[in-house]
């Protein structure tokens, strides 16, 4: 009943840098569903952006795949030539990305850029700026028609955001990647733009892969939720299953950090003590291990394996193992 | 198109507020309609001689005095004016459109072809200009055409280097990265994204090299290597005043006066251009 739309298959993408191989993602696995909004959330530095440019394929020269596939409609984008690529890109993918203010091109009109991307379309100048026009109305662009004719630096953050969102469903993708689109802006259009998007995603039907560290955000817009840490995924499963019995404890130590989940005053916020480990000379065992205040003597020398614990619900802890043995 | 034309008036008359530009506006003005309207402003045909009256003073009949073979140095200096620009304008804009081409290219394109096309860029430039043009006189033979291809050639570095660094600062701005998600291809990012983030600098630019070149020609026809004679140009004119000044003044002030106005002027064009073109360099001042 429900269709995969795109497979990470134990993707594995390191960086080369002078300090050796960076170890940027490793053995990722999750799927997208059609239709489904997806929530990546995780730290800064956990491997998110590369996840995301490793899905367009618009990575760093320096980026290598060593293992693992991407399969976007079962085929496997990793292996698909440049041009196929640009095909896909803005066609059957397109990505909203984090910061407003500098996706679109300065010196260009609203209209000129709503028209180019639409390249590929046969129609004429006038159709392809009515189609403008309504994906500009559709994300709440008031009087789209003259909006049109100004350029990027007349439009405040929020609309410069809702704008990148139209340009985006213009094509009407079947995956939409949306890399932290609200972190730059303020918490009352956070609001809207995700309300927004929720319509948008009812009226096009595409899928959602949503990255943010608002686990908030995550919790009001996504269906499912991947956990990520350090570069690989801790925990994934059902929203709902995540926050409220979380598997892993970086996980349950990321809801406690979130300020929307705290009850009391307090004079420090809470943290997580401790650095993200050195990609480049990981350390043995789980990458948590330094950071968790529940870490056993088996965490140190074993990798625990990201297992499923219910249907759906998957967690990287040797904790959940120790539940079934004792 | 009535936007630009718009933005086209705002940028004169940004121009003409400030005071210098006003003056380069109208020095250039003058010059260029000179040059446009030569034949029917020239009281004399500027290579007609006339040896009855050579090297006279100014006066009612001669505004500017005689030379040595008697041609009407006023004369001589409007066509002058024409053969300045008819070397300056297709050199600049030629420098400007080739540099342009090649600057981006290195600037977008794989780093093997970058440091190759710096390498042929930093050749051209490693010749002192003169030198450049004395051999390719020495080759080809001067004339209008030469000129213009040496001044063009040894140009066309200075246009590519800023291309090239204006294309490795725009090429990984987030929304070029946007494009490339959209699927723009790479000619659809240089040609219709980059090209008019760069092109108001190399229009700067071209501006204020315009009196470079000028003074270039000039010289070059002063030491004998631009335009032949008896082809009226400013460097000529001024080289046949050199020789001769212990018997007239009017030939140098002649050569010299319209040289300095032109440098002046496009000069004063320039900068109050790149002042309303770019407000970052505005807020520098």
């Amino acid at each position: 009943m429900t269709e995969t739309l795109l497979e990470i298959d134990h993707l594995s993408v390191d960086y080369e840098t002078g300090r050796g191989d960076l170890k940027a993602l490793r053995d990722i696995t999750f799927d997208v569903n059609k239709g489904e909004i997806v929530g990546i959330v995780g730290e800064s530095g956990c491997g998110k952006s590369t996840l995301i440019s490793s899905i367009l394929r618009l990575t760093a020269p320096n980026t290598r795949f060593r293992e693992g596939e991407i399969r976007f409609k079962g085929q496997d984008l990793l292996q698909a030539s440049e041009r196929h690529m640009r095909d896909l890109r803005g066609a059957d993918m397109s990505i909203v990305f984090q910061d407003p203010m500098q996706t679109h091109n300065p010196v260009l009109t609203i209209g000129q850029q709503m028209l180019d991307i639409q390249h590929r379309s046969k129609q004429s100048k006038a159709d392809k700026l009515a189609h403008a026009a309504k994906m500009l109305g559709a994300v709440g662009i008031p009087d789209p028609e003259a909006r049109l004719k100004q350029y990027p630096h007349e439009f405040s953050g929020g609309m410069r955001q809702r704008i990148a969102i139209a340009m985006a469903l213009m094509s009407e993708p079947d995956l939409l990647i949306a890399d932290e689109p609200t972190t730059a802006l303020d918490a009352t259009l956070e609001v809207q733009i995700i309300e927004r998007l929720q319509e948008l995603q009812r009226e096009f039907h595409c899928a959602i892969l949503f990255i943010s560290h608002h686990l908030g955000v995550i919790a009001e817009l996504c269906d499912r939720v991947v956990v990520m840490y350090a570069g690989a995924v801790v925990e994934s499963g059902d929203v709902r299953e995540i926050f409220h019995d979380p598997k892993h404890p970086y996980t349950r130590r990321l809801i406690e950090c979130d300020p929307g989940h705290i009850k009391e005053r307090a004079r420090v916020l809470p943290t997580i003590p401790g650095e993200v480990p050195d990609l480049a000379n990981l350390p043995e065992g789980c990458i948590f291990r330094d950071r968790c205040d529940q870490a056993m003597s088996r965490c140190a020398t074993e990798v625990p394996p990201l297992d499923q614990l219910k249907e759906g619900h998957h967690a990287a802890c040797w904790l959940n193992h120790e539940e079934v043995t004792t | 198109m009535e936007k630009s034309r718009s933005e086209l008036g705002q940028i004169v008359v940004g121009v003409a507020r400030d005071p210098l530009g006003l003056m380069g506006l109208i020095i250039v003005g003058v010059i260029v309609f000179c040059a446009i309207f030569a034949y029917w402003i020239v009281p004399y045909d500027p290579i007609a001689m006339d040896i009855k009256s050579r090297l006279q003073g100014p006066s009612a009949a001669h505004l500017l005095g005689t030379d040595q073979l008697g041609r009407d140095t006023f004369s001589r200096v409007i066509a002058g004016g024409q053969v300045a620009l008819k070397v300056a304008l297709p050199a600049v804009f030629g420098a400007m459109a080739i540099g342009l081409t090649l600057g981006m290219i290195a600037g977008y394109g794989p780093k093997w072809l970058d440091n190759l096309l710096m390498l042929f860029f930093d050749t051209i430039r490693s010749f002192p200009t003169v030198m450049f043009a004395l051999a390719v006189v020495a080759l080809i033979g001067p004339s209008l055409q030469t000129v213009v291809f040496v001044v063009m050639a040894t140009s066309i570095p200075t246009y590519g280097r800023v291309a090239r660094t204006q294309t490795l600062t725009l090429r990984n701005s987030e929304f070029i990265l946007a494009e490339r998600s959209m699927g723009a291809s790479m000619a659809r990012i240089l040609g219709v994204h980059m090209l008019p983030n760069i092109i108001g600098v190399l229009a700067v630019l071209a501006a204020m090299d315009i009196p470079t070149v000028i003074a270039l020609e000039a010289g070059l026809s002063f030491l004998g290597l631009g335009v032949k004679p008896p082809t009226p140009s400013w460097g000529a004119l001024l080289k046949d005043g050199y020789s001769l000044i212990r018997q007239t003044p009017w030939l140098v002030v002649g050569g010299g006066l319209p040289i300095i106005l032109a440098t002046l002027g496009f000069t004063f064009l320039g900068e109050s251009l790149r002042d309303v073109v770019d407000p970052k360099l505005r807020k520098q001042r």
